[in-house]
């Protein structure tokens, strides 16, 4: 397994100079994946955080060859890449790098189709939870309860779960990993650029404008995020479901998840929870809702 | 594989015989009615190994216009058709394919927009889309709809244009009509050599497309849009003639021009109602009227200076359109107002509405609208047939 020492040492695609807020989560998972990949990669990038941390043109702090496209089409037109790649015998990795919004929402129907059709196209969506590139409006991966501009008062719903989705359609790999853990991202991204068809990836990414946190506790809360069970590391390979790292030591019984508040309030987008009144019914419900989600998880999972 | 030879097809087939004989690489389709035929023709070639190209049979049209500028962009020869809703859905797409100088080209089985629901032929579906820097150019047979396609690659990739092109046909008119056209087969090579980009996604030469821009400097890129547009009249020209050099063709250019030498008033149209307008005119002629008939080949660019040039000395024009910009006139009109006013020129004109919706058009129907415009019996807007509702 590759340490953060040695993921130090490799060679950096995402350069100095990008315009990325203090703190960005973009900034660990899309260095890591580009070291995981390596130049032999082209990006395609839809409407999202990621439009704008590349720099403005005509330069781009971006060292791969990458397409900016409409919000919904990052899947579609990397499998148009994809079949391109074929036509040409190229060896390269066509990557499909989206935020929730063109993920989880708008862009679900293209990625639907691709991964049905098993196109050659690794997807990876950072996950910061909302919209942040219009302004922090929620999205379908927004969780319960957290402020957003269009939930001022706390979203109503919980979030979607879209690694289920992608595992409903049977693709050659799934996986969830977190900003708190750049190894977890390196390692898997490696695996899923060994594989052909359609594979993908879901980084949660806390993002301090979003989640409203200071801009040096994005890794801590990455790491919270698993820690608490709010968030799993898995993968779903050749069929089977596997946890990884803290997950996986709670799945054997060697850890307990800790109690989700110790995430949530770290957070600002959570604060009405905690005053002027304790919204007791909203927490138990997300805590319950780990639970439950959880226990479903280890209904289908090989430990 | 053969060389040149005539067959009696639809135009549905003769848009795919041309794609397999440019040898298209890339194909994404999403079916609709009356586009079907020529996204089915072309997977058979491909399956029964006649044509060597990946198609991806892509869940939506806004998936399929996404997926050939994917492809194109990788420096791959790519093709999509649609109609209608399919066309109204990829729309935010198309503007991906100009705005970043991907010369895709793209089949349209023009068709009316619902509701209420109606899969006969409708310029609107197109007319949308004018404005975002694409080629367009409608046929009128089925030999033009294959050569248009041909022409339609050889401008778009020409390094002096390098914008997406549009090859519209009239739905079931010609989509589903067979008549006899000539296909070239491999002397296409020699027409359309292979595609070579001008940008496109590589490792070796990384460059990134379409990040955050300036003001300023997405003006500067639209002005470049602008004068490869303009460009395009001399080079879409220049591609005819060599067109009809190599195969025996004798298309004129940008319009067609019939009977207009000693002609008093003009027909102006497009498509099929441009080819009716003919006989409606050797008709017209024979009562000793002396008319003529201007068709548009290529809408866009708006062959401007030629339209003038053959309008020299006539009295009246009378537009017929398959379409309507509702609240203001006729496409045709509209683009035919801002060549008058340019030109610093004045001339009598009626545009008349016919054919909305799939409705038939005979050359009898502009026989009788032209001798009522001639003596001045006519609105300036004119809904054919509307003085009965
Ligand atoms: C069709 C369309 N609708 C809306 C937008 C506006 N828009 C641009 S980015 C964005 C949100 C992106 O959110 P997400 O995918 O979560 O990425 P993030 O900004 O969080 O990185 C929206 C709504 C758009 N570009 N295109
Ligand atoms: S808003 Fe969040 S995800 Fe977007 S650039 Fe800033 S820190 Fe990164």
């Amino acid at each position: 397994m590759v340490t953060v020492k040695d993921l130090a040492k490799m060679e950096d695609l995402l350069l100095k100079g990008n315009a990325a807020c203090a703190g960005c989560p973009i900034g660990v998972a899309l260095r890591t994946t580009l070291k995981a990949l390596g130049r032999k990669t082209i990006m395609f990038v839809p409407a999202c955080c990621t439009s704008v941390v590349q720099g403005i043109g005509p330069g781009a702090a971006i060292s791969v060859p990458l397409f900016n496209t409409a919000f919904e089409t990052a899947a579609s037109v990397a499998s148009g890449a994809a079949a391109a790649a074929e036509i040409l015998g190229k060896d390269v990795t066509i990557l499909a790098w989206a935020g929730d919004g063109g993920t989880y929402d708008i862009g679900l129907q293209a990625i639907s189709g691709a991964a049905e059709r098993g196109d050659n196209v690794l997807y990876i969506c950072y996950n910061n939870q909302m919209y942040s590139n219009t302004g922090i409006q929620r999205s379908g991966a927004t969780p319960l309860g957290a402020w957003t501009t269009t939930t001022w008062t706390g979203k109503t719903e919980h979030m979607k779960d879209m690694g289920m989705i992608l595992i409903a359609h049977r693709v050659p790999y799934v996986a969830a990993t977190s900003v708190g853990y750049p190894d977890d991202i390196y390692e898997k991204v490696k695996k899923a650029k060994e594989k052909k068809g359609f594979r993908y990836i879901d980084i949660l990414a806390p993002c301090p404008p979003g989640w409203r946190f200071p801009s040096d506790m994005t890794i801590r809360l990455g790491r919270l995020a698993i820690e608490t069970g709010f968030w799993l590391l898995y993968e779903y390979e050749d069929g089977e479901l596997r946890f990884n790292g803290y997950t996986k030591l709670v799945a054997e019984g060697k850890r307990e998840f800790k109690p989700v508040e110790e995430f949530l309030r770290l957070q600002d987008r959570f604060r009405h929870l905690f005053e002027p009144k304790r919204r007791d019914d909203i927490l138990e419900e997300i805590q319950r809702w780990i639970k439950e989600r959880f226990e479903w998880y280890l209904s289908l999972a090989k430990i | 594989m053969s060389g040149r030879r005539v067959i009696i097809d639809t135009g549905n087939s003769a848009v795919a015989y041309a794609v397999k004989d440019a040898e298209v690489k890339v194909i994404a389709a999403y079916p609709i009615t009356p586009q079907t035929t020529i996204v089915e023709k072309i997977a058979q070639f491909i399956e029964y190994g006649q044509m060597d190209a990946k198609m991806i049979r892509v869940e939506s049209e806004h998936s399929a216009m996404a997926a050939i500028i994917g492809s194109e962009a990788m420096g791959v020869r790519s093709f999509t058709a649609t109609s209608s809703h399919g066309l109204a859905l990829m729309h935010e797409m198309l503007w991906y394919a100009s705005n970043a100088r991907l010369p895709v080209v793209m089949a349209v089985a023009n068709r009316t927009m619902g509701p209420p629901w109606n899969i006969w032929a409708d310029w609107g579906d197109a007319m949308a889309d004018r404005d975002i820097g694409w080629i367009m150019s409608w046929a009128a047979n089925n030999q033009e709809v294959y050569d248009f396609t041909l022409i339609s690659y050889r401008v778009a990739e020409d390094k002096r244009i390098v914008l997406p092109a549009m090859v519209n046909l009239e739905a079931f008119v010609l989509t589903h009509t067979s008549m006899p056209f000539e296909i070239c087969g491999e002397e296409t090579r020699e027409y359309l050599p292979e595609y070579d980009p001008v940008w496109k996604l590589d490792p070796d030469d990384p460059i990134i497309m379409g990040n955050l821009f300036s003001p300023a400097d997405t003006m500067k890129l639209r002005w470049d849009m602008w004068e490869s547009m303009e460009r395009a009249k001399k080079v879409i020209a220049e591609a005819i003639r060599e067109y009809n050099e190599r195969f025996n063709r004798n298309y004129e250019g940008l319009i067609k021009t019939y009977k207009m030498d000693d002609a008093d008033y003009a027909i102006l149209s497009m498509g099929t109602i441009g080819e009716e307008a003919e006989v409606a005119t050797d008709v017209l002629r024979e009562e000793g009227l002396k008319v003529g008939t201007v068709r548009i080949n290529f809408f866009r660019p708006f062959p401007r200076e030629d339209i003038i040039k053959t309008l020299n000395g006539v009295s009246k024009v009378i537009i017929f359109e398959r379409s309507s910009s509702i609240g203001a006139s006729g496409q045709i009109m509209q683009d035919l107002g801002q060549s008058l006013l340019l030109e610093k020129m004045q001339l009598d004109v009626n545009d008349v509405f016919i054919g909305i919706g799939g409705t038939d058009v005979s050359y009898e129907d502009i026989v009788n609208v032209v001798k009522k415009a001639i003596k001045g019996d006519l609105a300036p807007l004119y809904w054919y047939g509307s003085e009965g509702w």
